[in-house]
């Protein structure tokens, strides 16, 4: 589904992956561990195509995403790839349900089109009643439910999360976990999860380590059901 | 797991058969290793030897006589004392795992590699019981969430320590 071949990026003279290599499977949960400064946050934005790494190669479903151009990239990361970062990063001006329907909206699709099909994730993760309200107006966990739902709301085929958990209390974050969990194994969306918590990764099917920039497999494959 | 006291404890909710002892410990405490009867009934036998239990009214029926415990005064107050008394926070200063991180710097073998491994172990145990957790019950939720605070502890060990082997090393190993 995913793959990254040999990546190397450094920032000025500081590699960050030194030959990074790891492939997700279609439907596969991965948690990508490693102490800070590790090199887990620049591995995933190599495979979601933000990063481009400065060699080495990324596959997505068959196709080279490190040679396209920005444009080709932006247009895949919007279709096919969904996001969740640390803090939600909702745009305070919109509203929880625009801010849901954003990544449809950018994707051109009408607005009262996009707001319907925004609508039904609030009642799935638990969101009922906050259609309206603005980022500043959501409690830690209501805002990274928001941001989840922006991440799944065009169905992406992998779902990047880079400590979705992070800026939230223990319950609160198994709960927002419990939700992007069962969400992507009912729709099949891969999952690429950079956490440091166990807890949070013990959530994922495998688990692998970044350790000065390359990748150890911690656990083994698994057959998914 | 102390069986004579879980069984006083759930003795002192109300008075019980052996039988109905048996299945409630199997039910809340017994995780898949279930009480043989044997136990049972030698458990309650102790602990009516040594007063902490008596033996009620008996309910004659088809087969064995129907034995009714009923925890004493001796036996509520042991119980009470065990409920109040903390475990010991045992502080697994020799764990096996710490045994074998020295033992493979003094050896040089690659003690980064034990501890991945150890790491892998742990976090498949993790998932097994996230998933329980997840699709279980409320009593299986919280006996996960139980073990799970304990390996996250022993994760966060691992960690610290595989952030300071090039230390280790230099304090175990002879120059």
């Amino acid at each position: 589904m995913i793959e990254a071949r040999d990546a190397v990026r450094s920032f000025g003279q500081t590699p960050a992956l030194r030959g990074a290599t790891v492939a997700v499977a279609p439907g596969e949960i991965l948690a990508i561990m490693g102490p800070s400064g590790s090199g887990k946050s620049t591995l995933l934005h190599c495979l979601a195509g933000i990063l481009v790494p400065d060699s080495g190669e990324i596959h997505f479903d068959g196709r080279r995403l490190d040679t396209m151009d920005e444009a080709a990239r932006s247009a895949l990361r919007r279709d096919r790839f969904g996001f969740v970062f640390q803090f939600g990063q909702l745009v305070p001006e919109l509203t929880a349900e625009e801010n849901v329907a954003l990544p449809l909206l950018l994707g051109g699709v009408r607005r009262d089109a996009a707001l319907r099909q925004a609508r039904p994730w609030f009642g799935r993760l638990g969101l009922d009643g906050l259609e309206r309200r603005r980022s500043g107006e959501l409690s830690g966990g209501q805002a990274q439910r928001v941001a989840l739902a922006r991440g799944l709301v065009t169905s992406p085929k992998v779902l990047f999360a880079d400590e979705p958990t992070g800026s939230l209390d223990s319950l609160t974050g198994e709960q927002v976990m419990d939700q992007m969990v069962g969400a992507a194994r009912e729709h099949g969306t891969t999952v690429v999860l950079v956490t440091h918590e166990a807890r949070v990764a013990a959530y994922a099917d495998r688990h692998v380590m970044v350790r000065d920039g390359k990748v150890a497999a911690l656990t083994p494959e698994r057959v998914l059901s | 797991m102390s069986v004579p006291l879980t069984l006083l404890g759930l003795l002192e909710r109300e008075p019980s058969h052996g039988y109905d002892l048996k299945r409630d410990y199997d039910t809340y405490f017994g995780r898949g290793r279930p009480l043989p009867f044997g136990q049972v009934y030698a458990t309650l036998g102790r602990l009516a030897r040594d007063g902490k239990v008596v033996i009620g009214e008996v309910q004659p029926g088809v087969g064995p006589e129907r034995k009714r415990y009923v925890i004493t005064e001796a036996g509520a107050t042991e119980l009470d004392a065990w409920l109040t008394e903390p475990i010991e926070a045992e502080p697994h200063l020799q764990s096996v795992l710490f045994t074998k991180v020295v033992l493979a710097l003094m050896l040089d073998r690659p003690a980064q590699d034990y501890l991945d491994i150890q790491r892998g172990a742990h976090l498949e145990r993790m998932r097994q019981l996230t998933e329980i957790r997840r699709n279980g019950g409320l009593v299986d939720g919280l006996l996960a969430d139980h073990g799970l605070f304990h390996l996250e502890a022993d994760l966060r060990w691992i960690d610290t320590t595989a952030a300071r082997l090039d230390a280790l090393r230099a304090e175990v190993v002879r120059p």
